[in-house]
């Protein structure tokens, strides 16, 4: 599974994509957050302020109660700000 | 017709694509990098962007757009990587039968940029690293529109 950190996000990880083997009992976006905040301080750092990070899978905006599967592309970022 | 890209958008150039004989009404938009905010002198912005999901949401707009206000033609340009003070940012223009509706579509263009497509804004200030956060009136405002 691969996972891509954009904005401050990638700047705290000093990472902007891991690619993660998660455990079988990992099925949704808020368990793979909870698994990714054990990972390291710096995760756990990022994540602690999940409510304002948004996710997409495979390139399309999903909520946190959203099914993953093992190819699948996940992103994790904080609300745009384009324009 | 969309575009995402490193360099400056040459505003005259783009602009003419949209003047043809059929069309009564043209709108352009374009946004610019600010030399300052309230917390000091910016020297350059940088905007990180999601390829492939930023093209997605572009398209899926222009196509909305297109359709709701019945446009002749569409362009939208969104610059990434980093931008001087003064230099553009995002091109959006519009052409039309008639002027209310290039104006519409093209304000609810430039409104969705800012909060539905993914990029994100850094402010590189003298000593501090700013990550530009999105504004609650401006995700308000494409909430009800859209």
């Amino acid at each position: 599974m691969k996972i891509i950190y954009f904005s401050w996000l990638k700047e705290t990880l000093g990472t902007s994509e891991e690619n993660i083997k998660p455990p079988a009992n990992i099925k949704n976006i808020d368990n793979l957050i909870k698994w990714l905040s054990t990972k390291s301080t710096k995760h756990r750092k990022v994540f602690l302020k999940s409510k304002s990070i948004r996710c997409a899978i495979n390139h399309q905006i999903v909520n946190k109660s959203s099914k993953i599967k093992n190819k699948d592309e996940i992103a994790f970022f904080p609300p745009f700000t384009g324009g | 017709m969309i575009k995402v890209q490193k360099q400056k958008i040459n505003i005259s150039e783009e602009n003419k694509k949209l003047l043809k004989k059929k069309i009564g009404a043209v709108v352009n938009f374009i946004g610019v990098a600010r030399p300052k905010n309230s917390s000091g002198k910016i020297q350059y912005i940088e905007i990180e962007h999601y390829p492939v999901m930023t093209e997605k949401k572009i398209k899926e707009i222009e196509i909305y757009v297109t359709k709701k206000w019945k446009l002749n033609n569409c362009i939208i340009i969104h610059r990434y990587g980093k931008i001087k003070p003064g230099e553009n940012i995002v091109y959006v223009g519009t052409a039309a039968q008639h002027r209310n509706n290039a104006f519409r579509a093209c304000e609810f263009i430039i409104d969705y940029l800012k909060v539905k497509a993914p990029f994100w804004k850094i402010e590189q200030q003298k000593n501090k690293k700013i990550f530009v956060k999105s504004k609650k009136k401006d995700e308000k405002k494409i909430k009800i529109n859209y």
